[in-house]
């Protein structure tokens, strides 16, 4: 068990691509740590620099306080799952567990002890003499898992390890893994693009983009809190709505909607409305007018997608976005509204959507950054 | 279902009116119709070679050539064994043969492999140099590796034979080729489990190489063993022969004795004829995938 600590990395590989830039995080001893960010935006990579699959340009990364940035991945003593698994093909399920253990000289005994204590763990103890091409996907994911977890390492890495398993299962897996860092503490970095993944299963999360980190906190946190417009339209699903507006004398004008805010500077801004946060209006609260277009019953709750006059604040995050057929006049914006699934408007009807003025996020709409 | 009846009721009305041009196949690809002669022409001299090899010397002076021997003379076999020191050129010839394929997969993988994975200065110059030795013909550097071998002291001896044969830009390139189709995360995996790049190599890269090292040990096997240039002009003693070149005692200046020299040449082409049918899809890949050799 360990501290990993990134100090200032930069990571630059050929050709002036700039991977992982003044990348500065700790992750506590035991601490489930999640990356998280759209594809290309560094966080595998950041990964990689820990396992010393790549070197950093500049900068520390540090295991328990020692300076790793030199130490071959043998010596770092961490476990990696790799997305696609990369079990070896030629070796029976207990070869490929107990191969980590080999190479380090583990005493034959000892070997056999702990491959089936994980086996057991894992609930692998019938496909030991299996190859990896025998098993399904479930089954493969496990034993990569398992794979790390004989080496007992100082830390898990894991890169998109749920990726490749079908929704059913993920849920399944996403479960036993949060399950099995409770049991075991290691610390684990957790490396995902799926947001729910990392709402459910890490400590804190960290959230980056283009190389950079955004945002580092529990998730509630961040989700409460995002310090800036790309946090806050990444983070949630569906995502934030994200709206132009202007302030002036505490209060914020966007479209119809007007949401008395204190402590705001005049100027531009975005005003962040999260899907939950629109309920059909009572009196008396703020309120802007909604055009249903599209309703989406989930069983559990309703999304609602539909226009309000106003103008969208554009933030790329990688994420896609629902896509409204109708065309829109340039005065009119797409939001996303969620509802209990008792209310359930039928499209083209209009509506008035209330907004609680403390649950409405404001950014700054020169910088992103959040003003409250 | 509705289209087999529909093909049902077809039938006999494509008959009346074009038969025998469509609807009814062949019973073998029309490919057969050239593949068959060809073979043919290919298999008679092996055939006339195994009868020649089981007659008396009479009957293979005689013309027209006689194609059913009168009896089956496999004395003939025992007396070349016999009369040369066959044995020890088969001897030879495996060593030889044996000592190349090793050296072939084992230098060949650990310079395919730096080749493949492993970044060092200038490494795509070098490899570019190590391919473009495949463009010289052996009789350019025969008498430079002739010369070489000399100073090692190697001639006449079956060291001439193995040394300049222990790795070759062939089987560099080869393996080099495979090395990097396998999942680059497989070796990361064994280095995080700690294993070296020697372990990665033997433990993880060759066991998934099968195929690319059984293309490269036959394609070597054949090439070593049929091999008779490079022996004739290092080996002298009869002692050091390989079997191609001890082959060649058959044919005297004045006479030659047909019957026996097929015995012979039957026995030497045994094992590569053998080996050839076993592993057959190796070698016609190794030919498909370098375009050399053969």
């Amino acid at each position: 068990m360990a501290e990993v600590r990134f100090e200032n990395v930069r990571k630059v590989f050929p050709g002036e691509t700039v991977a992982v830039d003044e990348f500065t995080l700790t992750i506590q001893d035991g601490e489930f740590m999640i990356l998280v960010g759209p594809s290309g935006c560094g966080k595998t990579t950041a990964l990689r620099l820990v396992a010393g699959l790549e070197k950093p340009t500049s900068g520390e990364i540090a295991i328990d306080g020692r300076v790793i940035n030199d130490l071959t991945p043998r010596d770092r003593d961490i476990a990696m799952v790799f997305q696609n698994y990369a079990l070896y093909p030629h070796m029976t399920v207990y070869r490929n567990l107990a191969f980590g253990l080999k190479q380090r000289k583990v005493p034959k005994d000892q070997i056999d002890r702990r491959v089936s204590e994980a086996s057991t763990m894992l609930g692998l103890d019938d496909l030991l003499k299996r190859r990896p091409a025998q098993l399904s996907g479930g089954q493969r994911q496990r034993v990569a898992m398992g794979r790390a977890l004989v080496r007992e390492p100082k830390a898990f890495l894991l890169d998109e390890p749920l990726s490749n398993l079908d929704a059913k299962l993920r849920v399944q897996m996403r479960a036993e893994l949060k399950q099995l860092h409770h049991r075991l503490g290691i610390t684990t970095i957790y490396v995902t693009h799926d947001q729910v993944e990392a709402m459910t299963l890490g400590d804190r999360i960290a959230v980056m983009s283009a190389g950079r980190l955004q945002q580092v906190g529990a998730p509630q946190d961040v989700y409460d809190h995002p310090v800036n417009m790309f946090v806050a339209a990444f983070i949630g699903s569906p995502a934030m709505n994200l709206l132009r507006g202007t302030a002036r004398d505490g209060r914020i004008t966007a479209g119809d909607l007007t949401v008395p805010v204190a402590g705001v500077p005049d100027g531009e801004v975005v005003l962040g409305l999260r899907p939950e946060g629109l309920r059909p209006s009572s009196d008396g609260q703020p309120s802007l007018e909604f055009e249903v277009q599209v309703v989406e019953p989930l069983g559990d709750e309703v999304i609602v997608h539909g226009t309000v006059s106003g103008q969208l604040a554009e933030i790329e995050t990688g994420e896609e976005k629902a896509e409204i057929p109708a065309g829109l006049p340039g005065s009119r914006a797409v939001i996303t509204a969620r509802f209990d699934p008792q209310v359930r408007p039928a499209p083209g009807t209009r509506m008035a959507l209330g907004v609680v003025p403390e649950r409405v996020h404001v950014f700054d709409a020169r910088t992103g950054t959040a003003i409250r | 279902m509705s289209e087999g009846t529909i093909v049902e009721q077809a039938r006999p009305l494509e008959l009346q009116a074009a038969p025998g041009r469509r609807g009814r196949r062949l019973p073998f690809s029309p490919w057969h119709l050239v593949l068959f002669p060809t073979m043919l022409i290919m298999l008679v001299p092996l055939l006339w070679m195994l009868v020649t090899s089981v007659q008396t010397l009479n009957e293979t002076r005689h013309f027209p050539p006689v194609f059913v021997p009168s009896r089956v003379h496999l004395e003939n076999y025992t007396q070349v064994l016999r009369m040369a020191p066959f044995s020890r050129w088969f001897l030879n010839t495996l060593i030889v043969t044996t000592a190349s394929v090793a050296g072939n997969l084992l230098f060949c993988s650990l310079a395919g492999y730096a080749f493949a994975r492993i970044k060092f200065f200038g490494r795509e110059v070098v490899f570019l140099l190590v391919l473009a030795t495949l463009m010289i013909p052996f009789q350019v550097v025969m008498i430079p590796t002739f010369l070489i071998v000399k100073r090692l002291g190697m001639i006449d001896t079956l060291g001439a034979l193995i040394v300049p044969n222990l790795a070759g830009a062939f089987g560099v390139f080869l393996l080099r080729q495979f090395f990097r189709t396998l999942p680059i995360e497989l070796e990361e995996a064994a280095r995080i489990d700690g294993a070296s790049r020697i372990g990665i190599l033997f433990k993880i890269v060759l066991p998934l190489s099968a195929p690319a090292l059984a293309t490269l040990a036959v394609v070597t096997f054949m090439w070593t063993w049929n091999d008779f240039l490079w022996p004739l002009i290092t080996i002298y003693n009869e002692h050091n022969m390989t079997l191609q070149l001890g082959l060649t005692t058959f044919q005297g200046a004045h006479q030659t004795n047909t019957n026996l020299l097929m015995a012979a040449n039957v026995m030497s082409m045994l094992p590569v004829l053998l080996l050839f049918f076993a592993a057959q899809r190796y070698f016609i890949r190794g030919i498909a995938t370098s375009g050399l050799k053969g």
